[in-house]
């Protein structure tokens, strides 16, 4: 089996529009969460959210092309083309035919649907846009980025809500690890903030009224975020032999199902999840220095995934470093598996753990090394990045600092 | 507590859950009656409808039993009847 390198890497998100910003507001423990300007909020309970603020498709795309893409298959297409452009990739024919795109995404275009069925249902028009259709698809991402790069190899879209960009970073990497394939785009978008998305959240109950506190004992909920991730994967050799620049590997992949509840986390699953990446990676627990958490700050999830982790680690769980980075970018449902990776690929690459952000009160069932508030410079060689989504669906990756 | 509003809430509560009526009364704990956190979100969305109320996060936080629920509920149309009498 092959060694997979991430030799490139884009980003769009409350935390910049490109990876360097990403990076340096990981950094400085600065959240982009705040109040939500995008849609009116005046009828929804919470109002703050971590946005890509003052977005416009200009100058990232022409109206016309524009027209035909709803906001989360732009961000797809924005962050694959920094991923690309990072990664130097020379496109051949052969190349072009063999490449793999795959990506992740929760809600796909809803956004564009709520405001069609708006007109159809209370505007009492007749007729709903007919690129309602083609916006609203989740695969919109993925069959945009093979149209900008004109990449005709196996190309899908995974939806394992919070899990999605997970599962699709996973598949991607095993892609390129068995030799399916000599190049994977690969990572998630979401673009949640419409009126009936946000009306289904409140519903819920899980969103913060205020920010989002991971871990913390006064935590509040979850924030809704937005954005997209991607990375370019390719056979570690072959990325030496060319002369790229590696910033990190992916060394495991594993995945688990609860099969318990709809929305209730297990910590049994996500060990399960945890432990197949292990294995994956042929790795000891004892190996691993850091964990990017799942860490939405909902009162269930915090308790359970450190419950999990434990399980997982033992002894050791006490000396590893474990934080939340949605504290700071939001949960980005279908994109936040793949900023997360990106977090922890940076992480291992300049040696700087991102902090858990908004930390205020340490909570005796969330009892691990959070790293709160401030970034820490450390070596770490092999870290974790845990998604675990509601359905009781779990992903987890294992990553290698390159060496 | 009004009985009227009483019976009520244990309708939706039993409604919601799909659990037979009987099997609802006042001294129930939600632990008791198999209610998790999905269900009683449910349940809220049920309360809200039944009685025209908005139920705010920070209320339900501490709710675990059907007392407690009934309360709450009480509290709420009360708010709003004094409301619309003040509005007039």
């Amino acid at each position: 089996m092959r060694r997979v390198a991430i030799t490139g890497a884009g980003a769009i998100c409350a935390l910049g529009r490109n990876i360097d910003e990403f990076a340096a507001s990981l950094r400085e423990g600065r959240s982009g969460i705040g109040p939500i300007e995008s849609t009116d909020m005046s009828q929804i309970r919470f109002q703050n959210g971590a946005e890509v603020r003052g977005y416009r498709h200009q100058p990232y795309f022409d109206d016309r092309r524009a027209d035909f893409m709803d906001r989360f298959a732009q961000f797809a297409v924005i962050a694959a083309r920094e991923a690309v452009a990072q990664a130097g990739v020379a496109w051949t024919p052969e190349l072009c035919e063999t490449a793999a795109i795959v990506t992740g995404s929760c809600v796909g275009g809803q956004s564009t649907e709520d405001i069609g069925f708006h007109e159809v249902y209370k505007l009492g028009h007749n007729r709903v846009h007919p690129l309602t259709i083609p916006k609203t698809m989740a695969n919109a991402g993925a069959s945009h980025i093979s149209m900008e790069f004109g990449i005709t190899g196996p190309s899908f879209t995974i939806s394992t809500a919070c899990s999605s960009a997970g599962h699709a970073i996973g598949q991607a990497y095993w892609m390129v690890r068995s030799g399916m394939t000599d190049l994977a785009i690969t990572g998630g978008s979401e673009a949640p903030f419409s009126f009936g998305i946000l009306k289904a959240w409140e519903a819920m109950r899980v969103v913060s009224p205020e920010t989002c506190r991971p871990f913390s004992k006064d935590r509040k909920g979850m924030i809704l975020g937005e954005g997209g991730g991607m990375l370019v994967l390719e056979p570690l050799e072959a990325a030496r032999a060319r002369g790229a620049r590696i910033h990190a590997e992916i060394v495991g992949f594993g995945m688990s199902a609860d099969a318990c509840h709809i929305t209730q986390p297990s910590a049994e699953g996500a060990a399960r999840s945890m432990r197949a990446a292990l294995r994956d990676a042929a790795l000891a627990p004892e190996q691993i220095g850091y964990i990017n958490a799942h860490g939405t700050a909902t009162p269930a999830n915090d308790p359970t995934e450190t419950a999990a982790i434990r399980s997982v680690f033992g002894a050791h769980a006490d000396r590893l470093a474990v934080s939340s980075t949605k504290s700071m970018h939001g949960h980005a449902l279908g994109a936040a598996a793949a900023l997360e990776c990106l977090a922890t690929m940076l992480a291992l690459r300049d040696g700087v753990l991102p902090p858990t952000a908004n930390f205020t009160e340490p909570d005796p069932d969330c009892d691990l090394d959070v790293i709160p508030n401030h970034a820490r410079c450390a070596q770490v060689e092999y870290a974790l990045s845990n998604s675990f989504a509601f359905g009781g669906l779990n992903a987890v990756l294992a990553l290698r600092k390159a060496i | 507590m009004s009985d009227e509003l009483i019976q009520r809430v244990l309708k939706v509560v039993a409604t919601s859950k799909r659990i037979p009526l009987e099997t609802v009364t006042i001294d129930k704990e939600f632990q008791q009656l198999g209610i998790d956190s999905m269900d009683a979100v449910e349940i809220l969305f049920a309360l809200e409808n039944e009685f025209d109320i908005s139920i705010p996060d920070d209320d339900v936080r501490s709710v675990r039993n059907v007392r407690q629920m009934c309360a709450g509920v009480e509290k709420l149309v009360a708010a709003k009847s004094a409301g619309t009498a003040a509005s007039q």
